[in-house]
């Protein structure tokens, strides 16, 4: 019994130092938001400020940028969770013709390279005169993000009881009621996983959007164009400030799933 | 939710049959695009058309203008038309890439001003006809106060289609804490006691330019069998394992921290870190330098070029020119500025005046004449050259 | 209409599918049999040589990018599996909180961790700037431009794509049915090899696939912390798309590499066992 204590202990710090380890270029990227700075480069400590946070909407462009990125993400994560968990739940749920096509392809959007499927969906928008903006970029991230929820979303769903819904039915529910109230609630852990998925994928892209852009520019492309020249801290601060938002999410959610038990 | 992306049938179908069209576009090749370069009533003839429409779009490389966007807006009060800044251009190929597409189908851009760097992009820009002939009538301030150098490129003889917006001078920085000798020749950088430390640029422009330089071959005259040489050189720098890293923009960070020692470097990078008070030092080889420039151009299908001529021209005014160069701080094509450095830093306080006072003696910013004459051009290279160029470098940087 | 049910719930997947991942494909696979250039334009000549000097070209890089790519998924394996079977089974109530403690990093953009990187791993920095100080390591030793770091960084870059699929697998695992094993077994680690681990694989298959493709294409780790000799496959497909305007070559090599990596993952499956890789790959 000894022996499985220690080992559960062992596991749960080897756990926390692999989330301390993804997490240690963040501590860089928080510390260098308070470095005050003087010349354009922001690699060496001068001292500490926090005048980056009062300034933080200073450049234009990067705010602009950031909000960008933060819609395109959500719209992308709203259309990818819908259509995806609908996928998911055909192939997890019916038998039908074409569902072999199918998987094969949800598995060849995740065996595209983002270089290949950057350039081949530009050429697509150019030859359909479709201009280049926020929403070319919205449909590269849905087209990315699709298997990874469609695959959670149905490993999820083909583990559920069907007996539960056939109850909910025998008991007078119609189909979409039966979804609401049983079914989804069920498949709810897969759907939020993939709608997290989603979303950071969508934030955090880079190479398929440069293609696809046009003129739009998102948090990444911007800081990319910036890495030349030296990084602003007010891309710290902000990265800073997602991070933290982030953190606080997750303390809520720790706290909530407490309360739920 | 966006109401475009339902897809009713009829859309679908549309789609698809243009997707269709796309496919039998592709599979039965994309025509190509050489265009003749238009006669002379042409222009004349394009531009009497044009009017001014009181706005433009102009896409820009990042930092490349001040924050607050003053020569925009004086521009703006001066002439009235409103402005669109957007700096989207983060490199040369990459630009290119996803122009090319836009361009050879017809469309526009969206910009009508863009600013790219002389070498192979550029050249496909004009050779493709992607780049509206200027009219001079209407580029006054950059006539009188455009160096002679800025006005005699062999890119783009006569200025006939771009006009520099900044230059630069690619040499060499090293790092004084891990240096202690005065870095004065090219040879440095194939020097084996600097194994594992030297950093090379990435763009085969820049490192062919460097590897001819070193074997006292000009490249603006090169030929083939010079760039196999350049290459010979470059591969033995390789295989004897002094580079440590071809860079694309990294170098400069790498170079002060001390990763590498000494490295290709381009001037206004190197200037900034100095100004930081960070360990680095720039130095034109004696053998030579490169000199490249970063050039205004009006892409084919803007909507407003009369407009674009119009600010392109503004930039040239002296007072205008300097405000931009005290940001950016790389070479500026207007020679006065440096006077107008100068006295504006007799009238400043402090910080400030030290860091004016360095600008206008820096041969960072102002190359005296005998640095000029070391400089040389990229190889100027037509499509069938650029095959041949292009591997005998990659080969090496990216092997 | 309950037969019509699937059909529908699958239409908007299809059609989105079906014109912006297929319809391009198709087009890049035609302009792969192409020759020609930029200026002069393509044309079709249904030349398998791009297919076979693309190759012959680049196949160096190819092979490396194979073999840093498999190596990097076994490090995610190796390192992330231990995580997974953690929170899954001993995570309790704060189970979604791990995940997305997991997660976090990756909402701030990748160039940000990576420059962080950069800077952390810096030959004379924080880290080893200290350890050379105190004499613990040879004043030439860097990390920054060498295969380590381009390996460490894609493990780091990818590893929560190796962790959900095999935490989700664990997860519907029934700790009885671990309990059992435990009764059955005279070791934790039998129980472990025998009953868990098989049950995790269609997880770990998952995880495989989500993580050896990127990274066996990723042109960006390469780019910011590899240095001579490290230069990747995808790194090759950008250079011959968007600064030599290759069309024809850079399609020919990314079908390539698309094709290198399905044989991979296809052989892979099969030594797993699994009748149905793509049954087993969507779970």
């Amino acid at each position: 019994m000894r022996g499985i204590r220690t080992g559960d202990r062992l596991l749960h710090i080897y756990t926390w130092i692999v989330i301390v380890w993804l997490s240690s270029p963040i501590a860089v990227m928080i510390l260098f938001g308070f470095n005050d700075k003087k010349s354009k480069s922001n690699t060496t400590w001068q001292g500490f400020t926090l005048r980056w946070y009062t300034e933080l909407f200073d450049i234009p462009d990067l705010t602009v940028a950031l909000r960008n990125s933060l819609v395109i993400a959500l719209v992308t994560t709203v259309i990818t969770v819908v259509i995806g968990t609908m996928l998911g739940l055909a192939l997890g749920r019916h038998r039908f013709r074409g569902k072999g096509a199918t998987n094969f392809l949800v598995f060849a959007a995740i065996s595209t390279p983002e270089l290949v499927m950057g350039a081949s969906l530009l050429s697509l928008f150019v030859s359909g005169n479709v201009p280049r903006d926020a929403n070319t970029i919205i449909v590269a991230h849905v087209l990315f993000s699709l298997s990874f929820v469609v695959v959670t979303v149905r490993a999820r769903i083909v583990t559920l009881d069907p007996s539960l819904e056939e109850a909910a039915k025998d008991l007078g529910a119609t189909a979409w009621g039966t979804f609401r109230q049983v079914t989804l609630p069920s498949i709810m852990p897969g759907v939020m996983a993939g709608a997290m998925l989603s979303f950071a994928l969508s934030v955090d892209d880079y190479v398929v959007t440069s293609f696809v852009n046009g003129s739009t520019v998102t948090f990444p492309l911007w800081i990319v164009g910036a890495v030349k020249t030296g990084i602003p801290p007010q891309v710290n601060v902000m990265g800073t400030l997602i991070f933290g938002i982030g953190v606080l999410i997750a303390i809520a959610n720790a706290v909530a799933a407490r309360r739920r038990t | 939710m966006n109401p475009r992306l339902h897809l009713p049938r009829r859309e679908a179908f549309r789609i698809a049959g243009l997707s269709a069209a796309g496919l039998a576009l592709a599979a039965c090749g994309v025509q190509g695009q050489k265009a003749a370069p238009p006669k002379a009533d042409a222009v004349a003839d394009f531009w009497s058309k044009q009017t001014k429409h009181g706005k433009l779009v102009f896409a820009n490389w990042p930092e490349y203008m001040p924050e607050d966007k003053g020569p925009l807006e004086k521009f703006k009060s001066d002439t009235g038309i409103a402005y669109e800044y957007k700096e989207v251009i983060q490199e040369n190929a990459e630009f290119f890439g996803k122009a090319d597409p836009v361009l050879r189908a017809g469309q526009s851009l969206g910009y009508d001003i863009v600013v790219m760097t002389n070498g192979i992009q550029l050249q496909h820009m004009i050779e493709l006809g992607y780049a509206v002939p200027l009219d001079h009538s209407k580029l006054p301030n950059f006539q009188a106060n455009a160096g002679q150098k800025y006005k005699e490129r062999a890119y783009d003889p006569g200025n006939k289609y771009t006009i520099p917006y900044t230059s630069g001078v690619t040499g060499i920085a090293y790092n004084t804490d891990h240096v202690k000798d005065d870095i004065t020749s090219i040879e440095s950088l194939f020097d084996p006691k600097y194994k594992g430390r030297v950093g090379m640029m990435a763009d085969a422009q820049e490192i062919a330019n460097f590897g001819m330089i070193a074997l006292g071959i000009d490249p603006e005259k090169s030929t083939e069998a010079d760039w196999k040489k350049a290459g010979e050189k470059l591969k033995a720098q390789r295989d004897a394992g002094l580079v440590r890293k071809y860079y694309d923009q990294g170098y400069i960070d790498a170079v002060s921290k001390g990763d590498v020692w000494l490295t290709m470097a381009w001037s206004g990078d190197v200037f900034q870190r100095q100004l930081a008070g960070e360990p680095v030092k720039f130095v034109v080889p004696e053998e030579g330098g490169t000199i490249w420039t970063d050039n205004m151009l009006i892409p084919k299908g803007a909507a407003n070029p009369v407009d674009a001529l119009m600010l392109m021209d503004y930039l040239y005014q002296p007072a205008v020119a300097a405000e931009l160069d005290e940001f950016i701080q790389f070479v500026t094509p207007v020679p006065a500025v440096q006077d107008l450095l100068r006295e504006k830093a007799k009238t400043a306080k402090g910080e400030d005046k030290k860091a004016l006072e360095e600008m206008a003696d820096s041969p960072l910013m102002f190359p005296g004449e005998a640095d000029y004459a070391k400089l040389r051009s990229y190889t100027p290279l037509n499509n069938k050259q650029q095959q041949v160029f292009n591997p005998i470098f990659q080969s090496i940087t990216q092997a | 209409m309950r037969r019509l049910t699937p059909y529908l719930l699958a239409l908007p997947s299809w059609m989105w599918l079906a014109i912006f991942l297929v319809v391009p494909m198709v087009a890049m696979a035609s302009v792969s049999l192409q020759t020609g250039n930029a200026i002069d334009g393509f044309a079709m000549t249904f030349s398998v040589s791009n297919y076979s000097d693309a190759l012959g070209r680049y196949s160096t890089q190819l092979v490396r990018s194979l073999l840093y790519g498999g190596l990097a998924t076994v490090a995610m394996l190796l390192i992330g599996y231990p995580v997974a079977y953690w929170i899954a089974f001993k995570g309790g109530r704060r189970k979604s909180m791990y995940l997305f403690l997991l997660l976090l990093p990756f909402f701030v953009s990748f160039v940000l961790r990576t420059i962080s990187w950069n800077f952390l791993l810096s030959d004379n920095g924080i880290l080893f700037g200290t350890l050379k100080d105190w004499g613990l390591l040879p004043a030439d030793f860097h990390v920054l431009a060498t295969t380590f770091a381009v390996v460490g960084g894609l493990t780091y870059n990818f590893l929560p794509f190796m962790i959900l699929p095999i935490y989700v697998a664990l997860e519907r695992v029934d700790p009885r049915v671990v309990e059992a094993a435990q009764d059955l077994y005279a070791t934790r680690a039998a129980a472990f090899r025998r009953v868990v681990l098989p049950l995790s694989l269609p997880g770990v298959f998952a995880g495989v696939l989500m993580t050896f493709v990127p990274t066996t294409a990723d042109p960006i780790n390469a780019q910011i912390l590899g240095g001579t000799g490290n230069t990747m496959i995808g790194n090759i497909i950008q250079t011959e798309y968007l600064t030599n305007l290759n069309y024809p070559t850079a399609s020919a090599l990314s079908f390539t590499l698309m094709a290198v990596l399905l044989v991979g993952i296809f052989i892979y499956a099969r030594a797993l066992g699994t009748e149905n890789v793509l049954e087993a790959a969507a779970r």
